[in-house]
């Protein structure tokens, strides 16, 4: 097996230029490929970040009722504070907010909002809050820029809200938007109505009452408290990995095409140089090689692409890396369809795994794809390879 | 001068598929050589020398008959077996000189010894004694496409010569060389001949070549015709 390394080694830098296009085009798929997939966990990384930081802490507690995905729950998911939960929200360490279905009227037309009441001076999420306190005649509010988008509200527009309070009784109020925040966050940005709590308690007739409350402590498996039962970081970001695994497998059709196109050419080159070398194949074994032995050979030769593309990666794949994680890369697309007002800038990461993974990946396929061709050479007979006689 | 036989050739026959049919390229061949033979299989083109000499080197299987090399039944060799055979004992050169065009000579001459268990230091040493035989000691990083025909032939006896083979089988050796080249390389050999003992068989109809052998073998449509021997 040493000899069969030495060998291919020897061989496949004889060989010159169409090594070295081989060996660029590998490095290529495995820099494009590990920079992908950096980029995929580092947004995967960078969303959840961003969603604790703008929406749910280091975990949140649901009023059991609350259920996102179903709009008739709502009227129903709210209860008192529980007293457990004040110290934390006096330290503001906990974050109280009662949601409700509303309607607002911008220039006539009607259009859903869930409104949501979150207290103006919390500091815990990124949502600028304290915006809320803005002195006006009517009710402060706060959107995100994809809502402003679709309501064609601005800063400084005044709109009509419409809700039904705790009775079922319809009321409605005037809002001015005092703010329009940008969040890569689209849960808290599209369709969403942000106003002071107190206010929203007020005019549901829900005082002192709470549908979900984002806290800070990061301690594990909390327990429910009350109608409140506690979900952790990992449950609320679940949907970004499943976004990520969406992602990534359309990733992986480019790869896979990356990485035909690649092996397509060592595949190529085997070929070609079983064909060529017929001559030396025999010598091989009239000089005492087996002829599994010349299988070996070959395959280790073909291999070895990968080896040097993977060490040519190093060489330019690291600088760029390490630039790429510096720097981060915004996704050029339009990032309204995942509801984000801007497109995130993602700072990929690259991990050891990942870069093991890949390389090892790479290696195996072209091993196989070395071997397939590199087969025939155990059916050669060795005279007629000497002739150079095989067709 | 000749003693144990080293190789003994019973009513071989070699047959080869032709179309639908068969082609008889050995048509029962009856010989033996004795160890530190300088001996040649000489005929016309198509008399079946090459073929002889490959079943000789485990490269090619008899159709009928058997070849016993240095022991070793060829006909009963797994492709192992005839492996081992092939890289402890036997050394080939070829018309075409079949060197490794991107190895140096250095790399060249080494090759068969990476087969066999020898320390890198042994290595060097054989592969420098083998290129001083044939007078090639300031070629080492040369590589083949840098030689001449001839130095690239004497690149070849090396590498043939490098493990001491018990037995060297040359087919059409000089085809490509001038006659000074053919005579340099002629004379290198018939020296190791004398000198380690190791047989040599060509394959040839090359009149110089002719000129060096003790042992005359006539092929003709794959049967021995005649034998000549000379006497020293
Ligand atoms: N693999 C093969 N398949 C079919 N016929 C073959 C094969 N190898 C050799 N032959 C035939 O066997 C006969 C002997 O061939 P061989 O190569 O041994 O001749 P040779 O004496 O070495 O001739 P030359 O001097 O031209 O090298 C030739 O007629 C050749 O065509
Ligand atoms: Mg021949």
């Amino acid at each position: 097996m040493k000899i069969a390394f030495k060998l291919a080694f020897r061989n496949l830098i004889g060989a010159g230029l169409r090594t070295w296009l081989n060996v660029i085009v590998l490095s290529f798929s495995f820099v494009v490929i590990i920079w992908m997939k950096g980029i995929l966990v580092g947004w995967d990384h960078q969303a959840k970040n961003d969603m604790e930081q703008w929406e749910i802490g280091k975990g949140q507690f649901w009023h059991n009722q609350y259920d996102p995905y179903d709009g008739f729950t709502i009227t129903d998911s709210h209860a008192p504070i529980p007293n457990e939960f004040k110290p934390e929200i006096e330290k503001g360490e906990m974050v109280p907010m009662l949601f409700a279905q509303g309607t607002i009227y911008p220039q006539g037309r009607m259009q859903p909002a869930m409104i949501k009441g979150i207290p103006a001076n919390q500091t815990l999420l990124k949502i600028p809050t304290h915006k809320l306190d803005s002195v006006t005649d009517v009710i402060p509010a706060i959107i995100g820029e994809v809502m402003a988008r679709s309501s064609h509200l601005e800063k400084g527009s005044r709109v009509v809200l419409r809700w039904r309070d705790s009775k079922g009784t319809f009321d409605a109020a005037e809002i001015e938007i005092v703010d329009i925040f940008s969040t890569t966050v689209p849960t808290i940005d599209v369709a969403q109505v942000w106003i002071n709590l107190e206010t929203m308690q007020e005019k549901l007739l829900l005082p002192e009452q709470a549908t979900l409350f984002s806290f800070a402590n990061a301690e594990e498996n909390r327990p429910a408290v009350g109608d409140f039962r506690l979900k952790t970081k990992k449950e609320l970001t679940a949907e970004i990995d499943a976004m990520i695994k969406t992602k990534s497998k359309g990733q992986s059709v480019f790869y896979f095409i990356l990485l035909l196109l690649a092996m397509l050419a060592i595949f190529d080159t085997q070929i070609l140089s079983i064909f060529r070398r017929q001559k030396e194949i025999g010598t091989y074994v009239a000089l005492g090689y087996t002829r599994q032995q010349v299988v070996t050979l070959f395959t280790v030769e073909g291999a070895m692409h990968a080896v040097l593309a993977a060490a040519l990666a190093a060489v330019y794949g690291i600088p760029f890396f390490i630039w790429q994680s510096k720097v981060g890369f915004t996704i050029p697309m339009d990032t309204s369809e995942f509801g984000m007002a801007i497109a995130p800038t993602m700072y990929p990461i690259y991990s050891v795994g990942l870069i093991l993974s890949t390389t090892l990946i790479v290696l195996l396929t072209t091993s196989v794809v070395s071997y397939w061709p590199a087969r025939r050479i155990a059916k050669m007979n060795p005279t007629e390879a000497l002739r150079g006689k095989i067709q | 001068m000749e003693n144990s036989a080293i190789i003994q050739i019973n009513q071989l026959i070699k047959r080869f598929p032709m179309g639908k049919g068969e082609f008889t390229a050995l048509k029962g061949i009856n010989l033996d050589f004795g160890t530190g033979e300088f001996a040649g299989l000489i005929g016309p083109s198509g008399s079946g020398k090459t073929t002889l000499l490959n079943i000789i080197g485990s490269l090619d299987m008899p159709t009928e008959g058997e070849a016993v090399v240095l022991g070793k039944p060829i006909s009963k060799l797994s492709s192992k077996e005839s492996a081992k055979l092939r890289k402890e004992s036997l050394g080939f050169i070829f018309q075409s000189y079949n060197l490794l065009q991107v190895h140096t000579v250095f790399e060249n001459v080494e090759f068969p010894l990476l087969l066999l268990d020898y320390t890198t230091a042994e290595r060097k040493k054989m592969v420098m004694d083998a290129l001083e035989w044939v007078g090639l000691t300031d070629k080492v990083k040369s590589k083949p496409p840098q030689l001449s025909g001839g130095e690239c032939q004497r690149v070849a006896i090396a590498r043939a010569m490098v493990k001491k083979p018990s037995l060297v089988l040359a087919d059409e050796p000089t085809a490509n060389l001038d006659a000074a080249n053919s005579h340099n390389i002629l004379q290198t050999m018939l020296n190791l001949n004398r000198e380690l003992k190791t047989t040599f068989i060509f394959a040839t109809h090359d009149e110089k070549v002719i000129g060096y052998l003790k042992r005359k073998i006539f092929l003709k449509d794959g049967l021995v015709d005649h034998e000549e021997w000379i006497n020293q």
